[in-house]
């Protein structure tokens, strides 16, 4: 007798695009900065002042449209939508109401039950509006125009979402796909990316054999992937319920959409806006931009360009013999993934590369592209545009060395650092250069090792006299003086021998 | 002759020369403005001092051999719709602006700085330029130079008055639907509206974005002209402003004096219909007249849409634009803020109705309904329906003449208070001037006589997209031919020595 109550879904996600400056104005993008320190007349909606579109925010958007396989339209347009708030200057949003920029794509969406298609209805570009905080004492607020004007890619989804986990999925895969794309940094503590889904079950068919649904409710501003999965559990739930205690009158027909909150520490939804509430926006196509009339050619030079996509790149990491978290952990962003192919790509063809087996060059792609490259980013001594091809290779050729015996690791690793200086100073030299120039080399000549470890034995007669009397731990301290002895450059290997030999001898 | 007599051309002459002085041209537009405002109210701010200092660094810099650019010492006022970073408040003749002083210089404040003026005051104008008389000012009214009793039209009274009253030789002002025009006609004075997209919005302190220009007022075609050579060209700030590029800005001085020949003037029959009044009629019908003289042919053309329809679809674009453009000014963020609300809401509610007079009410009144969920389709996107029309009008209209004329406005200036009381019949002040607005074209109005009462008449020249330079052309063709320009108003006359 109770009706099949299917979860239908749709969401809408908001992110704050990677530009430096805003979306009509050239103040910049920052997330750390005094409040109200970067704003212009412009971002402040002073009387006369006038909005001009930043060209890198359309194309970073085009950009994300077409990696969503959305069709661009020959035209869209730009159209305010009024409402009134203090954190809005204008007291109107500059965005995209019937024209936007991307229609009609989709996105695959891994999950258990295997991949999904999840259906893009559009995706558009607005501006993002201020912070009101309410003061804890006293009846007053306080308002940041910081955020105000940033440009804020909104991408709505069709309500082929079915599930609260898959509401979650497709909102990672989402945010993996735009900041592999560098459309956005995604962060969302910062608020660099909200989700809004719009949740509603399907109450099978009605009389006229056309599907019926439970009001559909919108759940604001939800700002982690965990808030998504519970909200829109709780909101299932909730519906469910109020279905099956009336049935005749909890629809969409009747009731229509609603805006609901949602109170993470309690885990539960309220009711911001009924639909008797909900704003009337007065859209009015914006008179102070030109319409957006891209080029076919440049869109498809944009399309032409994007890189190959996480999902496929995916599937060819795992085929090569990668794990699957070094493959995540590589297609992060799309400027480490390039890196590393290249890298990749120039060990394996390297002349001395048949000593090494694929697993060995793939080990080593992925120490040092993981480690090192990784560390040398969160440490910021580089960023992402310098990881180019050129540095790549460069990179590749050090491993060489290091595996071909001419440096030792440890040395690997100090030159790694200097070639990233001599970049830094617009002097880049090759790893090969660098060894040369400071005589870096290892050293195997027996002799000379000999005398290196002889000089240990000297300067360390208690550590020697330890190991001797069977505290085998003192060879560590002796092969680590060894090694300081020659400066770092002593073959290790080789030490070790003669050390051994010295010792048992 | 006085020094306030004098062109803005030939001051700047006279001041490159170092036969006068910046300071002697600032100086005489000051003393006729303190004598003659009292009485004309053209001025809500004047910036004597800043005028003074900025005159006495244009006599130094023409002593140290540097080029000043096109209006060397030259005084101007500016509509108070314009952002001066002055000092002066902006107020948009606003109650909601009163003490509000913009941060930063609109382009062409910009403009006139970078080519020598000097900027002596800001002008009175109808709150938010809504309005034909300046009575919609939250300040005062401002006075016709030639009869203290009438309004000297709007939005752009003030502007209109001041060069008419011959305290200034130039001003600046904006049009929407007619507010230089009709103004210029109502004051003896030469007003053009140039074509959408022509000069930067940047700093006009918007109206209806998709109507509102910049143009100059002037006792002479040739300073009108001047004034258009330096604000025209583009502007990154206004994306609406056309790229160089692609319509380079003429010279608009250089063939001034060349007639065009042959010269097509349509006339259309709309503009001569009911509600003219017939001494307006009679100097229009002897300017076309001259024109025939000068081997002009006059050939009667329709504009089916632009009479009949215009006024309605202004009213409704423009209000539209209006409300969403007004809706900024809310007591949070500058501005007037009310005292005595209880929160936020009741804030947002009693600023605004404290601080906007009864028209802008009504505009924004009128705009919010025509753009709410379910009349949108109904108003605003009919309302851009005919709007295409009207420019349809024009542009098959203008395959067949290089122009069109007709009067600027149907009546001469009206009484103080005459129609206050009647929205509807000030809105018919502007029937043939908004049409212009509405198809994006360049429009002119021109001295062209006086009734028996002693008011000026306006002719409107209407040209093509971009034909500014033609179109002072053919104004300057008519006015070299009549003498309207040299008549001094009897305010004026009264405080000479
Ligand atoms: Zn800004």
């Amino acid at each position: 007798m109770t009706a099949e109550l299917v979860p239908t879904i749709g969401l809408e996600v908001h992110m704050h695009l990677a530009t430096r400056s805003k979306m009509f104005c050239g103040c910049r993008v920052a997330y750390d900065a005094r409040p109200n320190s970067l704003v212009c007349p412009v971002c402040l909606g002073m009387p006369g002042v006038l909005p001009v579109m930043n060209k890198l925010a359309v194309e970073l958007s085009v950009r994300m449209a077409l990696a969503l396989n959305c069709t661009i339209p020959d035209f869209a347009k730009w159209d305010r939508k009024h409402y009134y708030y203090p954190d809005l200057p204008k007291n109107y949003q500059i965005s995209q109401y019937d024209q936007p920029l991307g229609i009609n794509g989709y996105l695959d969406v891994e999950t258990p039950a295997g991949t999904r298609r999840i259906g893009i209805t559009r995706v558009h570009l607005e501006e993002d509006a201020g912070k009101l905080m309410h003061a804890e004492h006293g009846n007053y607020s306080i308002v940041d125009l910081n955020r105000t004007g940033t440009p804020l890619l909104e991408v709505v989804s069709e309500p082929d979402v079915r599930g609260a986990e898959e509401a979650r999925l497709y909102a990672e895969t989402l945010r993996q796909l735009a900041v592999y794309l560098g459309i956005s940094y995604c962060n969302m503590q910062l608020g660099q990316m909200r989700c809004e889904p719009n949740v509603s079950l399907r109450i099978g068919a009605g009389p006229d054999g056309k599907p019926l649904y439970t009001p559909i409710s919108e759940l604001k501003n939800l700002n982690s992937f965990r808030s998504v999965e519970r909200a829109v559990t709780f909101e299932i739930a909730r519906h469910r319920q109020e279905y099956l205690a009336d049935p005749g009158n909890y629809t969409l027909a009747k009731q229509g959409k609603s805006t609901r909150g949602w109170r993470d520490d309690e885990g539960i939804s309220f009711l911001q806006r009924s639909k008797e509430e909900a704003h009337d926006y007065r859209y009015l196509p914006e008179p102070d931009l030109v319409p957006f009339v891209p080029e076919r050619a440049w869109v498809e030079e944009l399309r032409k360009n994007l890189p190959e996509l996480p999902r496929a790149r995916r599937e060819r990491y795992i085929k090569m013999g990668l794990s699957e978290e070094t493959a995540d952990m590589l297609l992060a962003e799309a400027f480490v993934a390039n890196f590393w192919d290249v890298f990749h790509e120039t060990l394996e063809h390297h002349q001395g590369a048949g000593k090494w087996p694929i697993k060995r060059v793939l080990e080593l792609a992925n120490n040092w592209t993981l480690q090192d490259v990784r560390r040398a980013l969160n440490e910021k001594t580089i960023d992402a545009p310098s990881l180019h091809a050129e540095f790549a290779k460069q990179l590749a050729d050090l491993v060489v060395l290091v595996e071909t015996g001419v440096i030792n690791r440890n040395t690997g690793a100090e030159v790694f650092n200097k070639m990233i200086k001599a970049k830094l100073d617009l002097n880049p030299k090759s790893a090969a250069e660098i060894v040369k120039e400071e005589n870096l080399a290892q050293t195997s000549d027996s002799s000379a090792i000999e005398a290196f470890v002889d000089q240990a034995l000297a300067a360390n007669a208690k550590a020697v006299e330890d190991y001797r009397g069977g505290k085998k731990a003192s060879f560590g301290r002796l092969m680590g003086e060894a090694m300081k002895a020659s400066g770092g450059k002593a073959n290790p290997q080789l030490v070790k021998e003669i050390l051994l030999k010295k010792l048992g001898g | 002759m006085a020094t306030t007599d004098l062109t803005a051309c030939e001051i700047r002459d006279a001041v490159r020369r170092r036969e006068m002085s910046a300071a002697e041209a600032t100086e005489a537009s000051l003393a006729a403005i303190a004598a003659l405002d009292p009485k004309i109210k053209a001025f809500l701010a004047i910036d004597a001092d800043g005028a003074r200092r900025r005159a006495a660094d244009i006599d130094r810099r023409i002593a140290a051999g540097e080029n000043v650019g096109l209006l060397a010492g030259v005084p101007v006022a500016v509509k108070d719709v314009l952002c001066t970073a002055n000092g002066l408040p902006t107020t948009c003749g606003s109650k909601i602006l009163q003490n509000w002083k913009a941060p930063y210089n609109a382009h062409v404040i910009e403009r006139l700085l970078a080519e020598g003026a000097v900027i002596v005051g800001k002008t009175n104008m109808d709150e938010f330029a809504m309005g034909s008389s300046t009575e919609n000012s939250a300040y005062f009214t401002t006075r016709n130079p030639w009869d203290l009793e009438r309004v000297p039209g709007g939005s752009s009274g003030g502007s209109a008055a001041a060069v008419a009253a011959r305290m200034v030789p130039l001003a600046l002002g904006s049009d929407t639907g007619g507010s230089i025009r009709q103004p210029a006609a109502l004051c003896n004075v030469v007003g053009l509206k140039p074509t959408y997209g022509r000069v930067s919005r940047y700093g006009l302190v918007a109206f209806a974005s998709s109507l509102d220009q910049i143009g100059p007022f002037a006792r002479t075609v040739r300073d009108a002209a001047l004034l258009l050579q330096a604000t025209a060209g583009e502007d990154p700030r206004d994306s609406t402003c056309v790229l160089n590029k692609d319509q380079p800005v003429p010279d608009y001085l250089d063939k001034l004096d060349e007639p065009v020949a042959p010269l097509r003037i349509g006339v259309p029959r709309e503009f001569f219909g009911a509600g003219l009044d017939p001494e307006v009629e009679k100097a229009v019908r002897a300017a076309l007249a001259a024109y025939e003289k000068q081997g002009a042919t006059l050939v009667e053309i329709g504009l089916p849409h632009s009479t009949e329809y215009a006024i309605a679809t202004y009213y409704i674009v423009a209000t539209s634009e209006a409300s969403s453009n007004l809706a900024r000014y809310d007591g949070v963020h500058y501005g007037y803020r009310s005292s005595d609300h209880t929160d936020m809401i009741d804030m947002y509610m009693r600023s605004r109705a404290q601080g906007f007079g009864d028209e802008v009410k009504r505009r924004i009144m009128l705009g919010t309904y025509a753009l709410s969920a379910g009349y949108y389709d109904a108003y605003y996107k009919n309302a851009l329906r005919v709007r295409r029309l009207i420019r349809s009008d024009f542009e098959q209209a203008f395959e067949k003449v290089d122009c069109i004329m007709g009067p600027t406005t149907p009546t001469p200036a009206f009484r103080m208070g005459e129609k206050t009381a009647d929205p509807l019949s000030m809105y018919l002040s502007d029937v043939y001037t908004v049409s212009a607005n509405l198809a994006a074209i360049a429009g002119v109005s021109v001295p062209c006589g006086f009734t028996a009462a002693g008011l000026p008449v306006g002719l409107q020249i209407l040209s093509g997209v971009f034909t500014e330079d033609r179109l002072l052309r053919i104004a300057r063709m008519y006015e070299r031919e009549v003498d309207w320009a040299s008549r001094v108003p009897p305010t004026v006359a009264e405080v000479r020595p």
